[in-house]
Order: structure tokens, then C-alpha cells, then sequence
């Protein structure tokens, strides 16, 4: 077991961990690790631009950012966070130009901006230029961009280091901690991939950019790697996830695959079709039709294909069609997402029509933060020394549906955010002292799981939690649907104990860390089936056939969910009775929900049309 | 709600399921200092990838195998290989477009030291490429507004900003495999990046460290780094691009 010390650890190499160690290293001694190499991470997968009122091509200014960011969510945004990210922006895009990003220009030369989901005018009279992009390659650029500044600022990278435990001061899962009383993060322990060696990094501040979670689901955009590690690693740690029933399933995936078609397309003008060819985002949408909100569009392309309306032979998806497109236009603005329709359907966007459907893709929710970036123990106590940035973390900009080109966005202002919070921290704090072992339960898993003879594989069981998700948990969910889906998750916690690897090996050991992430995956599973059963409205990335409004009057609130023992209290800071006082038995736990309230400042909910 | 795998559009080209035999080149130091053939026999469909039928092999009959993938859709660099001899993402290629009918080979990358099966030792590659100072260099006071570009000129490097370091380029060299202290392909393709960017000015900093006995004079344009390209990069064009900037340009 080898020790480190740095002021700040950050943990994850994508745009929100890279953004913020620019800001930490610059002050303060730090090391980012990363279960992947940083140009692996996911961010290199966003593909059609980043959100920011530069107005360069046309009028436009932040307030309408806020507002669209707002409405977009379904108002379960917090308005305070939705405003400094609309701000903060437009300087976000322009660090990213100084650092080297290579942006589409105008003709003048200044950074072109398109169109793009739910981003309009004055507050919803038509759809806005407001997306900075390159090509239909934003995050890789945004990726490349960021690790090259982390090069050329020489900050220390540990590639290939799997976080597997966060090490707190006080056991959140059991302590009562009165209020005010202080919690500080103090380390975390990972797991060198290529020596199967443990490493324990102490450390003053803490930042979680792990990313996603997207695997919980089948049919996804994301990668093998977006397991939900920072999330689960929290919520183990008695950390609550907030808004976990918000997932937002990206209308145009490639139909059986789930690989990404960035909304950029519809943005340059491509336009949904059912089986009779009709442009059916007419009828749910007239204003911004294709390009209404993610959650809007994905809903309507699978109630298109529920009444029937689905195009091939089994009628199970729709038809994205850009044959009207120029070929020049599509091979400037994209390139790559025509490119995928070639390579893995066989189908030419020139001429035909490329099969979509719903693919689940971002996760709303996360470990809740402040604006700082510091992370919150209940509704009101920050966890010293603890920050998150990214998806991992819920602010929450993106309340129960997140317009897209907001992720990048989000990822830049508030890893930025945090870096410095992070850094400002560390140089006041002292490190704390970790336990006597601070390894042991991460030891103690792994050995465990290597040396479990003949159990059941963990393929087996990630298909099983894959599949009941997909289809209990996606875009349409009912109270009966959900609670399938929390039963065959309760079956599949009990078999994951039983789960076992082949490879006994140390060296490189990924058949190992497969099945670690399942047990990360179940847990994030648990948790937003859990959320999802409470929350008996509809709103945002959440939709419940069974009460298909939005219910304001009860559920104005964010979702606070926390594992505890059994033995503990079922009441949670935030509880209402009724509302969010649900308690789910689990096999030597049990998830407790609470609430959080939604911070309004200028803009009072309203119907959300388009 | 969803559609699957098992039902295939027929625009997509309704094609069967198939079985299909994967060669794999396995190596593990704590079990043999050998490097060994091992065949797998799968079951594949139609839109299948060969990180598909590894992911086959691995989940359902030996959890051992040893392969680095993440995004699985050809943009995250991870899974380069050596597929029937020719260096490609295992992400990016169907399996029904290299034969099926005989035998898949599948190998690490050449060049860079195996890890454990198909897992290389990125490091040096990854070396390589820092040194090269891949980010933007300017002097002067940072402009309160972005930098302008004309299209033209973004147009100009807009081939090589494509580049996801997997690595394929660099591990098909002939010059790479034979020394390895050659900087390699993607090396020369991040330099061109920047050199060419109008809005960088440290291209001559650049073109002296390329200019080193292990620059760019050591390629021999055999093309074998365009054709190894999942980006479609114009890999040898670029480093062409590179050797005729340090003749015109005085540094």
C-alpha cells in the first residue's frame, strides 16, 4: 500500500475534473485520478456545442438563458445556480478560446454559434442561435483542449486509478452529527489498475467529477466506464443523492444501439418523421416543433411508435431525416454523427432517413452542491473539504431535464467553480488525520470478491438490472412498472453477493473492476427507482402514466435519498408527510427520502409549452 | 419501449446472426512469459463490432480476457488493435466487414510493450506527444474577447484537431516499431495541429523539436499511419505538411 499527500485530489479526468484541476494546480499542490486516460473520458462523446449568450450572430443574452434553463427543467431548477451558469458562460466559452479550442467561425471570424433544443428568443418566441460548437465535435474538442492546458501546466495525472472509497472523519451512515458540527473529507483510496496495488491519497480538499451513471440502463449513449462510481462511492458513505428519478433519455439514438445523434442535427435543420412520414413534432410542439425540449421529444417519439406509428418492420423507432440537407452543409456541420449512421447501420444520411429512438443519456441528479461546488451532508450542512463538479454532482442547473449544450457548459463553470473553491480551501485548511486503516473496507471488498469461488457472473446480473430498467424505468414509468424494477433490483443486490470473477489475477484485473462497478450501478439503480416510486407527478426527464400532470402544490422539491442501517430513523431533513417520507426496506439497509427545497428567484412556474 | 438488437431494421440490411471465430493473441506475466493463440467461437449479429465479440467472450466465458474499450462508438481512442493484421478501433468494426467466414485475428498493438493480452503500455506514446507541447502558445496580452479566426483559416488544421491519441497511427509505423524513440505519427499530427493554427506562435519551437534525429525526417511515407486512421486523418499528408514548413520556414 503506498500513501500520498496532496492539498486537492481531484477524482475523474473528464471536462469538469481537467477544468477544475487549471484552476486547483495553479494554487494549490494537486493530483487528479482517473479511472481512464483524461482523452477517454465521456466529454469527448458530447458532440453539439456548448450554451452561452455571445449573441454573435444574432440578439441574445443570458436572462434568456436563465429562463430557458429554468423552463427547460421544469422549474425543479434552482434559480440561483441557473443564473450564474447562464453568466458565467460567456466567459466559460472564452477561456476555452484562449486556451486554444478551435471553434466554427463566422465569416467575421468571431466563434459561430447554431441553434439547439429548448434555447429561444425573449423568453420562448423562437429558436436562438446559442450554441458555441465545433463541428459535431464540441466535447472532444472541449477534452483535447483542456488536457493539453493541464500538459502544458504540468499537472500530475494518475491514470488508470480507480477511487473505490471516499474517507470521511465522521460515519455519516450511523452518527447522529448534531447541527453545525464539522465533517471533513479527509482521503480517498484507489486502485491501481496495472499493479492491482492500493494507494490511499490524503487529502485537504476533495472534488468528485466521476461523471454518469448511464450504464444502469441498457439502451444508452454512454460509455462502458459510467458506472456512477463518485455517486454510489458518496451514497455508501451515508452522502445523499438528490433528484435521482430525473434521467434524461436523448431523443435520437441510433435505433438499437443507443449511439448518440447529436440534437445538432435537428439544429441544422433535420427533421423527425413517423411511418407516414409525417413531421410529427407539429402536433406536440407547434412553436420549436424538433426542437422542443429532450424529454418533450423523446416522450413523443415513443408514444408515435406506442399508437403505432414506429417505422420498420417491428414499427419500433422513427426516422431522423436529413435528405433535404445539402451534403456540403451536413459534411461541414456533421460529420461524425452522418459518419455513425454509415459505419454501424449501413445507412446513408444523404439519401435515407436514419432509424432513432430514445437513448438514456444524462443523469439529472447527483451528490448535491451548493454553487461552490462544496457538497452538502443534508439540506443545509456542507461536508468540509468535499466538492463535485459535472454530472456526478447536482447544483442543480438542470433540475428534471437538462437542455442540451448545458452539460458542457455545466462541466466548465462549475469544475472551474470548484477547482478554485477547492484550492481557496485547501490553503486555510490542515490536513485531517485519516483512521488507523483507512484501506481496510476497500482491501477487504476486493478480496473478498477475487476470491469468492464459482458464484454467479457479473454479466449475468448487469444484463438483468440492464434490462428491467429499460424496461420498467425509461421514458414511460408506472407505479406497477417501477415496482418491478425495484423487486428484480432487491433480487439482484442478493445475487451480487453471490457474484464471482474468473480473472484471480492482480496485473490489469478489469474482469475484477467489472464486477466492483456492478455493485456501483445497483446502487444507483436502487436509489433512482426508489425516487422515481415517490415522485407521483410527472415532470421534466420523469414521467408517470399513472399521474401525468405536474403537481406543484406537493412536489416543488428536490429529492433527498440517503442509505442508512435499519435501526436508524426513517425521518430525513425535508421530510413531509406523504410526500417525501418514503422508506424502502432493503436486505441490512434501508433508503430514506427526504427533501430539499427548489430556490426561485424571478420566474414563477408556469405551463410548460413550446 | 425498446428497440433492440434482436430486431434489426431491414434499411439497416436485415442480416442474420452468425457464429464467428475470434484468434486472440493472449498474454498474462503472472501466469506465462509466452504469448499464446487462443480461438473463440460466438455468436454474432448482424450490426455486431469486434468489441462486441469480445465483450462475448469475456462476459460469458472467459471474464480473463484483457481489452481497454470506454465509449465503444470510435471517440474515445481506447480500444485500437491489430485485426486481421491492420490496426482499427475494435469499436468501429463490424465484424461482418472483415470475413467472417475465416478465423478474426485479433493482437495488440505493435510497438508499445504488452501489458496483459491486447493492453499496451501507452506511456511512451503518450510521452511522445507532450513533447511535442501540444497546446496553444502565444505571447502578448490575452484579448478581453476571443481571438478572431477566419473560416479559411480554421479550415487550415481542421483534419488534425480530429485526433482521439489511440494510437493506431503511431503502432503501424515501420520507423516506430523498429525504434522507438521516433516521435510517431500522431506525435507529428498534434505538432501540425498547432503549427498550423494562425492563432499559435510556437510553431517554430515545434518545428525545432521535430527536426531532432528522431523527428519527422525519420518518416518514410508509407502511408501505413492514413490507412490505420479511424478518424480518416490524413496522417502523411500532415506530416508532409510538416517537413515542407521546416524547409520554407525560417526558425
Amino acid at each position: 500500500m503506498q500513501t500520498h499527500q496532496y492539498d486537492v485530489v481531484i477524482v475523474g479526468a473528464g471536462g469538469a475534473g481537467m477544468r477544475a484541476a487549471l484552476e486547483s494546480s495553479k494554487e494549490a499542490r494537486t493530483a487528479v485520478i482517473s479511472k481512464l486516460y483524461p482523452t477517454r473520458s465521456h466529454t469527448g462523446a458530447a458532440q453539439g456545442g456548448m450554451a452561452a449568450a455571445l449573441a454573435n450572430v444574432e440578439d441574445d443574452n443570458w436572462e434568456w438563458h436563465t429562463f430557458d434553463t429554468v423552463k427547460g427543467g421544469d422549474y425543479l431548477v434552482d434559480q440561483d445556480a441557473a443564473e450564474i451558469l447562464a453568466k458565467e458562460a460567456i466567459e466559460s466559452v472564452l477561456d476555452l478560446e484562449r486556451m486554444g479550442l478551435p471553434f466554427n467561425r463566422t465569416p467575421e471570424g468571431k466563434i459561430d454559434q447554431r441553434r439547439f433544443g429548448g434555447h429561444t428568443r425573449d423568453h420562448g418566441q423562437s429558436a436562438v442561435r446559442r450554441a458555441c460548437y465545433a463541428a459535431d465535435r464540441t466535447g472532444h474538442m472541449i477534452l483535447q483542449t483542456l488536457y493539453q492546458n493541464c500538459v502544458k501546466q504540468d499537472v500530475e495525472f494518475f491514470n488508470e486509478f480507480y477511487v473505490l472509497d471516499l474517507i470521511t472523519d465522521h460515519d455519516l451512515t450511523t452518527e447522529e452529527i448534531a447541527a453545525g458540527e464539522e465533517v471533513n473529507a479527509t482521503g480517498v483510496v484507489a486502485y491501481d489498475l496495472a499493479t492491482g496495488e492500493i494507494h490511499v491519497f490524503q487529502a485537504k480538499a476533495i472534488i468528485f467529477a466521476t461523471g454518469g451513471a448511464g450504464k444502469i440502463f441498457k439502451t444508452t449513449s454512454n460509455a462502458h466506464t459510467l458506472t456512477g462510481d463518485g455517486m454510489a462511492l458518496a451514497y455508501r458513505r451515508g452522502l445523499p443523492l438528490e433528484d435521482m428519478e430525473f434521467f434524461q433519455f436523448h431523443p435520437t439514438g441510433l435505433a438499437g444501439l443507443g449511439i448518440l445523434l447529436s440534437e445538432a442535427a435537428r439544429g441544422e435543420g433535420g427533421i423527425l418523421r413517423n411511418s407516414e412520414g409525417e413531421r410529427f413534432m407539429e402536433r406536440y410542439a407547434p412553436t420549436i416543433k424538433d426542437l422542443a425540449p429532450r424529454d418533450i421529444v423523446a416522450r413523443s417519439m415513443a408514444n408515435e411508435v406506442r399508437e403505432g406509428r414506429g417505422a420498420g418492420p417491428n414499427k419500433d423507432y422513427v426516422l431522423l431525416d436529413l435528405t433535404h440537407l445539402e451534403p456540403a452543409h451536413i459534411d461541414a456541420k456533421l460529420p461524425d454523427i452522418t459518419e455513425f449512421a454509415r459505419t454501424y447501420l449501413g445507412i446513408e444520411p444523404y439519401t435515407e432517413p436514419v432509424p432513432v429512438y430514445p437513448t438514456a443519456h444524462y443523469a439529472m441528479g447527483g451528490v448535491p452542491t451548493n454553487v461552490q461546488g462544496e457538497v452538502l451532508r443534508d439540506g443545509v450542512n456542507v461536508v468540509k473539504g468535499l466538492y463535485a463538479a459535472g454530472e456526478v454532482a447536482c447544483v442543480s442547473v438542470h433540475g428534471s431535464n437538462r437542455l442540451g449544450t448545458n452539460s458542457l457548459l455545466d462541466i466548465n463553470v462549475f469544475g472551474k467553480r470548484s477547482g478554485r473553491a477547492a484550492a481557496a480551501y485547501a490553503k486555510t485548511a490542515s490536513f485531517h488525520e485519516l483512521p488507523a486503516d483507512p484501506a481496510a473496507r476497500v482491501v477487504a471488498q476486493l478480496d473478498e470478491m477475487r476470491n469468492r469461488p464459482d458464484g454467479e457472473r457479473v454479466a449475468d446480473i448487469r444484463k438483468a438490472l440492464q434490462d428491467t430498467m429499460d424496461l420498467n424505468a425509461q421514458v414511460f414509468r408506472t407505479g406497477e412498472s417501477l415496482n418491478q424494477a425495484l423487486a428484480d433490483i432487491r433480487e439482484l443486490q442478493k445475487r451480487y453477493r453471490n457474484a464471482s470473477v474468473q480473472d484471480k489475477g492482480k496485473l490489469f484485473n478489469t474482469d475484477l473492476l467489472e464486477a466492483i462497478e456492478l455493485g456501483f450501478l445497483l446502487d444507483i439503480a436502487e436509489v433512482t427507482v426508489v425516487a422515481a416510486i415517490n415522485r407521483k407527478e410527472s415532470r421534466g426527464g420523469h414521467y408517470r402514466e399513472d399521474f401525468p400532470d405536474r403537481d406543484d402544490t406537493n412536489y416543488m422539491l428536490h429529492t433527498m435519498a440517503y442509505r442508512r442501517p435499519p435501526e436508524a430513523s426513517d425521518k430525513a431533513e425535508g421530510h413531509v408527510k406523504g410526500f417525501f417520507d418514503h422508506v424502502e426496506e432493503f436486505d441490512g439497509y434501508k433508503v430514506v427520502l427526504g427533501s430539499k427545497p427548489v430556490i426561485q428567484t424571478r420566474y414563477e412556474p408556469m405551463e410548460r409549452k413550446y | 419501449m425498446t428497440a433492440t438488437l434482436e430486431a434489426p431494421a431491414p434499411a439497416a440490411g436485415e442480416i442474420p446472426s452468425f457464429t464467428v471465430t475470434l484468434r486472440v493473441r493472449r498474454f498474462n506475466p503472472e501466469v506465462s512469459d509466452e504469448a499464446t493463440w487462443q480461438d473463440f467461437t460466438v455468436e454474432a449479429h448482424g450490426t455486431d463490432r469486434i468489441l462486441d465479440a469480445l465483450h462475448k467472450i469475456k462476459w460469458d466465458e472467459d471474464g480473463s480476457l484483457t481489452f481497454r474499450r470506454s465509449c465503444a462508438h470510435g471517440v474515445c481512442g481506447s480500444d485500437a488493435m491489430r485485426i486481421n493484421g491492420r490496426n482499427r478501433l475494435a469499436c468501429k468494426t463490424l465484424l461482418k466487414d472483415v470475413n467472417p467466414d475465416k478465423p478474426i485475428t485479433v493482437e495488440p498493438i505493435k510497438g508499445l510493450p504488452v501489458v496483459k493480452d491486447l493492453v499496451v503500455d501507452m506511456e511512451p506514446f503518450f510521452a511522445s506527444y507532450r513533447e511535442i507541447m501540444p497546446f496553444l502558445i502565444t505571447t502578448g496580452n490575452e484579448p478581453s474577447k476571443e481571438r478572431y479566426q477566419s473560416p479559411e483559416d480554421r479550415a487550415r488544421f481542421d483534419d488534425t484537431t480530429k485526433c482521439i491519441l489511440c494510437a493506431a497511427c503511431t503502432s503501424s509505423c515501420p520507423v516506430f516499431w523498429t525504434d522507438g524513440q521516433y516521435f510517431g505519427p500522431a506525435a507529428i499530427v498534434n505538432a501540425h495541429r498547432f503549427i498550423f493554427d494562425s492563432r499559435d506562435e510556437g510553431g517554430s519551437q515545434r518545428l525545432e523539436i521535430l527536426n531532432d534525429k528522431e523527428g519527422v525526417w525519420r518518416c518514410r511515407t508509407t502511408f501505413n499511419c492514413t490507412e490505420a486512421c479511424p478518424r480518416g486523418i490524413e496522417v502523411t499528408k500532415a506530416i508532409q505538411e510538416v517537413k515542407r514548413a521546416m524547409i520554407t520556414r525560417a526558425f
